[in-house]
């Protein structure tokens, strides 16, 4: 991966991730869960802005922050499948987000320490939201997991369901390995320490690591990508160059 | 020629546009005013990345250096040092507090307080509702002895 592909990737994730969010506005269970989501929303897609920004700058073709998140085709986008799988119930939700925060927040921490200033400050300005998230989707996990029966079992269903989606998340590459001066590997077992602890106080079980998904971060999408990128897309591709 | 000593004098009546009681210089996010051969140059570091003020205060920041007569103003974005809630100088908190709005704790960064001082009664009797209030840089909280809710702005 290049290191414009590995930027992107950045971009993409909070991107999908915070387009994903954004779908429950004036959706959520309850309404502080309806303002705490469009806030998350609000905070990864103003790190999509900046990581694109970069990237655009990197590529130097002259493609802006909006051209690269409104023009570009399914295959050329670089997110991790995890943050493209449906919103579903509140359980799916959360249990999403927290599967991505406890990663995410590790990531930009390891990428504060890169050689490339830029790099490390748009790191350091993330990971300070991204705590917040993160203690607030563990508070979640925790709450539903240690819930009645009913919430516990979907939780746990969420989270099998998800676990096949975060082998993707750890995936080494060249690329990152120069950007970190570490592998994506190495965050592994934070993050694994991360979601023992809290499945473990949510009363849930860590489920078996079998078969991983892969493939986002090659542009090779599940079925959601496609109806998320139309939705999302559709205005500045129906009416190119449009204003409000 | 433009003193830098005006420049941060005018950009004080600069206010974040959702809290009004709070200048950007109480704030903390005006990091430098350069001043070279008639420009001049303000460099301010985001709060949020996704703060939808900014992009206002930029404006506001550019529309009252105008009013001054410099019309050759430039805003600079740094992201490092990321912004942080102890650059919000005393005034700003104590602002806040008068306005409703529990002031950052220091040290709670990522994670909130169980309970922050009431910004109408002052009891400590409160308890946390949602870790994100009416914007991201809020949580909400809520008063056990007056009964009211309130904005705490969080430490960041």
């Amino acid at each position: 991966m290049s290191l414009f592909d590995h930027v992107l990737s950045l971009g993409d994730n909070a991107l999908i991730l915070g387009q994903q969010l954004s779908a429950l506005t004036g959706h959520g269970p309850v309404l502080e869960e309806d303002i705490a989501t469009a806030n998350i929303a609000l905070d990864l897609v103003g790190e999509a802005r900046l990581w694109l920004s970069l990237a655009g700058e990197i590529e130097g073709a002259g493609r802006s922050e909006d051209d690269l998140a409104f023009l570009r085709d399914e295959i050329d986008f670089r997110n991790v499948l995890l943050v493209e799988q449906p919103n579903g119930d509140f359980a799916d939700t959360m249990a999403r987000q927290f599967l991505f925060d406890a990663w995410h927040e590790a990531l930009l921490a390891a990428l504060c320490a890169s050689a490339d200033p830029r790099i490390a400050g748009i790191a350091g300005k993330c990971r300070k939201e991204a705590l917040y998230h993160l203690s607030h989707s563990a508070g979640w996990v925790i709450r539903l997991g240690d819930g009645t029966a009913f919430s516990h079992d979907r939780m746990q269903q969420a989270v099998r369901n998800l676990w096949p989606y975060t082998g993707e998340l750890f995936e080494a590459d060249a690329g990152g390995t120069a950007l970190i001066g570490a592998n994506a590997g190495d965050i592994r077992p934070l993050w694994r320490q991360r979601v023992a602890d809290t499945l473990a106080r949510a009363a849930l079980e860590v489920p078996a690591d079998r078969w991983m998904q892969g493939g986002g971060r090659r542009g090779i999408h599940s079925e959601h990508m496609g109806r998320l990128l139309a939705e999302m897309q559709h205005i500045p591709r129906s009416h190119p160059g449009a204003r409000w | 020629m433009t003193a830098v000593v005006d420049v941060l004098g005018w950009l004080d009546a600069v206010k974040d546009p959702e809290i009004p009681v709070l200048s950007i210089i109480d704030l903390g996010i005006v990091r430098a005013v350069r001043q070279d051969e008639g420009q001049v140059t303000v460099v301010i570091t985001p709060t949020y990345t996704g703060c939808p003020a900014m992009g206002v205060i930029a404006q506001d920041i550019s529309d009252t250096l105008r009013a001054h007569g410099v019309n050759e103003a430039r805003i600079e974005i740094a992201l490092a040092p990321a912004w942080t809630t102890d650059w919000m100088t005393e005034r700003g908190r104590e602002a806040l507090r008068a306005y409703g709005i529990a002031p950052p704790v220091a040290g709670t960064c990522g994670a909130l307080p169980a309970s922050v001082a009431c910004p109408r009664c002052g009891s400590a009797r409160t308890g946390l509702i949602s870790r994100f209030g009416s914007t991201a840089c809020k949580a909400l909280y809520r008063c056990d002895d007056c009964r009211e809710p309130f904005d705490h702005f969080k430490c960041h």
